[in-house]
């Protein structure tokens, strides 16, 4: 392993802890080190620094010394060398480290400087908390309540301004709210690089808008809303749904490209309501796309397959797998793995090819543009996964011409689809019909309507598992809501599938990954329940060869062939 | 009656003084440039360090030391602007140079710029000068058909670009970062500092020099003297001669050029301005410009000064006051910008404040969180106040809420917004308690109302 190089440190003292941090880190950071919160609105670890609410005021301080010595000098009262304190505060976010920084958090001055502070950012705030959205998970609505002063002395009339101001398709504005901590603005500019927020007007009348003519319509759009730390910014998708404080939050992984952001997926009694991005600096920092936060819709959607079926008539799972297995037994069998599928998914299909008289196996790639962010050009999550767990040895191509010619050849009377639309990968019906198709998945497609057997499986927010994104790190989630009746886990088919044919694999995912990290070297010491929630690195040296579709994004450079 | 001491103002309002180059040139104008491109850069900056010239746009900040600052290792050029967006109420000085001795203004400069190896310099003119800024392009104009301005000024290989811009109408572009950021293009924010000290991280990320107008023109005269013998005027410490402009409630408002220190406030008021209108008392004084602190017709101070290498007792009324900057500062106020606002005993203060809290709330930039909403409180509490709605508490409020904002902001306007309040209601909180009994003149419809 690589060790990365170890950052100079500094040691500073806040209220009276001493904590050495890495240099160039400011007060906020530092304080969060020792588990001290600086109360803040317009800082944001991933974005420059404004240092315009003043929230995170601090009192701060150096050691003193003698201007013409150089000399320490000493308190006689405490025996340690003296603090020289600043006498007005400091903002936190806009103060770097340096050594024997002492910094106050809770003095009367910062104490003081933060009462005053939320008390203006509340004057012309509207009391909108019962009806608006953000509350539960506002900032404004936490921090008054730790550092306000709990009444208010403001008897004018609040400014006014426009209430529901569509910014763009998913992103809804109330400018009262608005705080004017510029965090949206900033995003715009600096990480989504389209930028089209500003203020217009002046003082407290300053208003955010987009420029004339132009939409908050990017791809990262609802990132503004993610890290608007009130109300004004709202997804016009999750607005008045739910109550945030009913929701459960469930770590997942983004399906919908190879980066794999992190997210963490928001639900109530088994209905999914929004998706949110899940801080890991190492892949997604604390973004997602906005594609990525629609796909729980999948979950409900009217083409949800529920129903095992063989020969088009309704069964039962234990039928239909029995079923499955004599096809299977009887040889001419062709297995189309997916990209899709999880890592624990993709081993079993390994194993089940490998027990049905080692059929062969294909993959099927999906590839489009990536947007150098966060949407990469390989729209399978876990092609890598094939590869680790030896499901596959080349990269998928996005048509199944192989296949086609063996069924053309007659050398295939069995395919069996893991979630892959077979019609929508190259082959023709006359192909489809001359084959019997076996078909786990969740969706009904072309090759779901002409199956011999369909075997309704989960998505992703049903389950739990692992996958293997572009720079080869193991990421796992975990299930969201449970799977509609009907539906059977993955794994518990591809283990009875397997099974039937002989070979002896678990389904249950800590006998799963015994049994993986027994026979694949890379996950020798992995067990999804030690795997860290920010990912682990496989060693992607024995795939340095294959040529991967993807370009540059954030956090990774591809590496060169 | 003190005379007064024309340096900076020698030719303002002088008959048949015009604003051309060649009327400049009569009268010696270039002369110091044509000299000063001669000596070395460093030497330079060195009389201006020994001159002791302290900024004329209101802090009163060291010039020398200022351009001590910048950083000249980086590599990158160095801008200097100048400072010409005058809109401190009560401050008309730089005007009158722009619009009647421009020359002045171009020739103290370049002999900046070749101190300080500036190649380009901005004259950064408020908005609503429209014609200041016609003067300028022409005298810029006529000062490069001269080699005065531009490619290889008078031959020596030394080149040097200035550039007039307009600001569109805001009292932030005064402060020095906001004006950079407006001269970038950009909404007038000042900046945080640090990291952005102009010295080091001004315009386009490259050490820049902002100073005044005027004391811009000082530099030519303190090239011309010397910096020794500049500092010989005025007191040590407050060298050099100061433009008042004195507004308001006097006999002979007007603008008035003395050695700082010179003459105190009752001299001013008195005898050079006229003292009171016919039947009034002064009531009030505000020394520089309308953020700093109104002293109170009355009053007295008390404490210990330095005068040379001692230390002596000082009893002052608000008369007694010398003029300059530290003077100012030790009784609690400033002398900020120079622009000295008087009112007399028919002024009420409640309305007096009402007006400058409503000027501050329409300049806050909005970008930082206690001047944005105290200023904007403050001045609905006083329009409040004066349309009939006063209340008994609303002295004790007004006094907290100005004392939220300041020491806590990006820039100075937070000081600015709310020294006004704060020293109206130390010296004047009577007056404010008592308002909501006090007869009023009925006001308009449309007047705020508690809620």
């Amino acid at each position: 392993m690589i060790q990365p190089a170890k950052p100079e440190l500094v040691t500073v003292n806040i209220d009276g802890k001493e904590v050495a941090v890495p240099k160039g880190t400011n007060v906020i950071e530092a304080a969060r080190l020792v588990n001290i919160d600086v109360p803040h609105y317009c800082y944001h670890p991933k974005l420059s620094v404004a240092g315009n609410c003043r929230m995170c005021l601090i009192e701060m301080g150096m050691p003193a010394v003698d201007p013409a010595t150089k000399a320490p000098v000493m308190d006689p009262a405490t025996g340690k060398q003296k603090i020289n304190w600043i006498p007005r505060p400091q903002i936190g976010c806009g103060t770097t480290v340096a050594p024997g920084l002492h910094v106050r958090t809770t003095s009367p001055m910062v104490k003081d400087a933060r009462e005053g502070v939320m008390e203006f950012l509340l004057i012309n705030h509207p009391l909108d908390c019962p009806i608006c959205d953000q509350a539960g998970e506002c900032k404004l609505q936490e921090q008054s309540t730790a550092y306000g002063r709990g009444y208010s002395r403001f008897v004018e009339e609040k400014n006014v301004k426009p209430k529901r101001t569509q910014l763009g398709p998913r992103v809804i504005l109330d400018d009262e709210r608005c705080i004017l901590c510029s965090r949206c603005i900033r995003f715009s500019r600096e990480i989504a690089k389209d930028d089209v927020l500003g203020f217009i007007d002046r003082g407290s009348y300053s208003t955010l808008t987009c420029f004339p003519g132009r939409q908050l319509e990017n791809n990262y759009s609802l990132n503004t809303v993610d890290i608007c730390p009130v109300g004004a910014l709202t997804s016009a998708d999750f607005r008045f749904k739910m109550r945030v404080w009913f929701l459960k939050q469930t770590n997942s992984i983004d399906t919908e490209s190879s980066v794999g952001a992190n997210t963490v997926v928001w639900s109530r009694e088994g209905v999914i309501y929004r998706i949110t991005p899940r801080r890991n600096d190492e892949v997604n920092d604390t973004w997602m796309a906005d594609s990525g936060r629609v796909l729980y819709k999948q979950v409900r959607a009217e083409n949800r397959l529920t129903a095992v079926k063989v020969n088009g008539a309704d069964s039962g799972v234990d039928m239909a797998v029995h079923a499955a297995a004599e096809l299977l037994k009887a040889g001419g069998v062709a297995i189309v793995g997916s990209g899709r599928s999880t890592v624990e998914e993709q081993w079993l299909t390994r194993q089940l090819a490998n027990a049905a008289g080692r059929a062969p196996v294909s993959l099927v790639s999906r590839v489009a543009a990536g947007d150098g962010l966060l949407v990469s050009a390989d729209r399978n999550p876990n092609v890598r996964g094939a590869l680790v767990t030896g499901l596959v040895c080349a990269l998928p191509s996005t048509q199944l011409t192989e296949l086609g010619a063996a069924i053309d050849a007659g050398k295939v009377r069995t395919v069996l689809a893991v979630g892959e639309d077979l019609a929508a990968a190259g082959l023709s019906a006359a192909q489809l019909a001359k084959v019997e198709i076996i078909y786990l998945g969740t969706h009904a497609n072309a090759t779901s309507a002409v199956a011999k057997i369909v075997l309704p499986t989960l998505t992703v927010f049903e389950k739990a598992g692992t996958f293997v994104n572009q720079q080869f790190r193991l990421q796992k989630f975990a299930a969201a809501v449970p799977g509609p009746a009907g539906a059977t886990p993955d794994t518990v088919l591809l283990a009875r599938l397997a099974g039937a044919l002989g070979a002896t694999v678990p389904a249950e995912l800590g006998a799963l990954w015994a049994a993986m990290a027994a026979a694949v070297p890379a996950l020798a010491t992995v067990t999804y329940a030690n795997l860290p929630e920010t990912g682990l690195l496989l060693d992607a040296t024995p795939f340095a060869a294959l040529p991967f579709v993807e370009g540059a994004s954030l956090h990774h450079q591809p590496a060169k062939a | 009656m003190p005379t007064e001491t024309r340096i900076i103002f020698q030719h303002i309002d002088e008959p048949g003084y015009t604003n051309d180059l060649a009327c400049y040139v009569r009268h010696g104008g270039y002369e110091v440039l044509r000299q000063a491109v001669t000596r070395k850069p460093a030497d330079l900056i060195e009389e201006v360090k020994k001159s002791g010239l302290r900024g004329r746009g209101g802090a009163g900040f060291p010039c020398g030391v200022k351009w001590g600052l910048v950083d000249r290792k980086s590599g990158k050029p160095i801008y200097l602007i100048v400072n010409a967006d005058e809109s401190e109420p009560g401050t008309f000085k730089d005007r009158y140079i722009i619009h009647q001795d421009p020359h002045q203004l171009l020739e103290g400069t370049i002999i900046s710029c070749f101190a300080n190896n500036v190649k380009q310099a901005y004259i950064y003119i408020r908005g609503e000068m429209p014609h200041g800024a016609r003067i300028l392009e022409r005298a810029i104009a006529e000062a490069r058909a001269a080699n005065l301005v531009g490619p290889n000024i008078l031959g020596t290989g030394y080149s040097c670009e200035i550039y007039v811009h307009r600001g569109a109408g805001a009292y932030i572009c005064g402060e020095e970062t906001g004006l950079i950021e407006s001269l970038e293009g950009k909404r007038a924010n000042p900046r945080i500092k640090p990291p952005y000290f102009p010295a080091v991280l001004g315009l386009y990320q490259c050490p820049t020099i902002v100073n005044n107008v005027e004391t811009l023109c000082h530099v030519k005269h303190i090239i011309q003297r010397g910096g020794e013998a500049y500092a010989k005027i005025g007191t040590p410490g407050n060298t050099g001669t100061r433009v008042f402009c004195v507004s308001g409630h006097v006999q002979r408002p007007g603008y008035y050029e003395f050695p700082c220190g010179s003459i105190t406030l009752g001299q001013l008021l008195h005898e050079v301005c006229g003292g009171p209108l016919p039947g009034r008392k002064f009531k009030a004084v505000i020394p520089g410009g309308s953020s700093a602190k109104v002293l109170k017709f009355g009053e007295r101070f008390k404490g210990k000064r330095k005068v040379g290498a001692e230390l002596v007792d000082y009893d002052w009324g608000v008369e007694d006051v010398p003029m300059d900057f530290d003077s100012l500062a030790m009784i609690g106020s400033m002398g900020g910008s120079g622009g000295v606002i008087v009112m007399d005993d028919s002024v009420n203060m409640v309305e007096a404040l009402a007006n400058i809290n409503a000027f501050y709330s329409h300049e806050s930039c909005g970008q930082c969180t206690p001047c944005r909403e105290g200023s904007l409180w403050m001045k609905k509490i006083t329009t409040r106040m004066v349309h009939g709605q006063a209340r008994a508490e609303d002295a004790a409020l007004l006094k907290s809420v100005a004392d939220q904002i300041p020491g806590r902001t990006i820039c100075a306007f937070g000081e600015a917004c709310s020294w006004p309040t704060q020293s109206f209601m130390a010296k004047f909180g009577d007056e404010f308690r008592a308002y909501p009994e006090t007869k009023q003149a009925p006001r308009p419809a449309a007047a705020p109302t508690l809620i």
